[in-house]
């Protein structure tokens, strides 16, 4: 897509690691546990909304009828949870701040 | 849940860690998703998800609820996508 790199948990680990004195081991460990409260609260069906960065909700969608594009033949797609997230205006504003 | 119900969680978890910590922690995990967007990079988060930047063109658009004309500017808009292990969380696998 571009030849910028993507950041990963190792990334916010190092920026952690800047910060405080842990490891990084440590610090890898506290942002899996922040990941997993918040799949924890949309487990439940929660909201998760983080003010200045955005929302987090699960919707729920019904079964319909699908097709699979390869070979045309029609199927049935289960009912299932899915998630979205809507940014907040201040992130939206952010991404559109920068000259690129 | 809300932010700050995100850092009680936390420091349930980290006791010995003082909230005001705790809260600079979970800052700095939003904080460089914001930055990274904020730079046009993708981030990934195996199992969680993935956040990016969509552009969207500019375009002349309809006001729906008055039919009005209105030019849309080009912009740049955030996007998230679950991973495949929430998916899996949220609907109970």
């Amino acid at each position: 897509m571009d030849s910028k790199k993507t950041l990963t948990r190792a990334d916010i680990a190092n920026a952690i690691v800047s910060e405080f004195k842990v490891s990084k081991f440590n610090a890898t460990e506290i942002i899996e546990d922040v990941l997993e409260e918040i799949a924890a609260a949309l487990k439940e069906g929660e909201s998760v909304k983080i003010s200045g960065f955005g929302t987090f909700s699960v919707r729920q969608k019904k079964e319909r009828m699908g097709r699979n594009p390869k070979t045309m033949q029609e199927a049935v797609i289960s009912s299932r949870k899915s998630l979205t997230f809507r940014a907040s205006p201040i992130l939206k504003k952010i991404v559109n701040s920068k000259k690129k | 849940m809300t932010k700050s119900d995100l850092i009680m969680k936390i420091s349930e978890i980290y006791p010995y860690m003082s909230i005001r910590n705790v809260d600079r922690v979970v800052s700095i995990v939003i904080n460089s998703i914001v930055d990274a967007l904020r730079e046009d990079r993708r981030i990934e988060l195996r199992g969680f998800g993935s956040f990016w930047v969509k552009t969207r063109e500019a375009a002349q658009r309809r006001n729906p609820r008055t039919g009005e004309k209105v030019f849309v500017k080009a912009r740049r808009v955030p996007f998230f996508k679950a991973g495949k292990q929430l998916k899996e969380v949220i609907n109970g696998k």
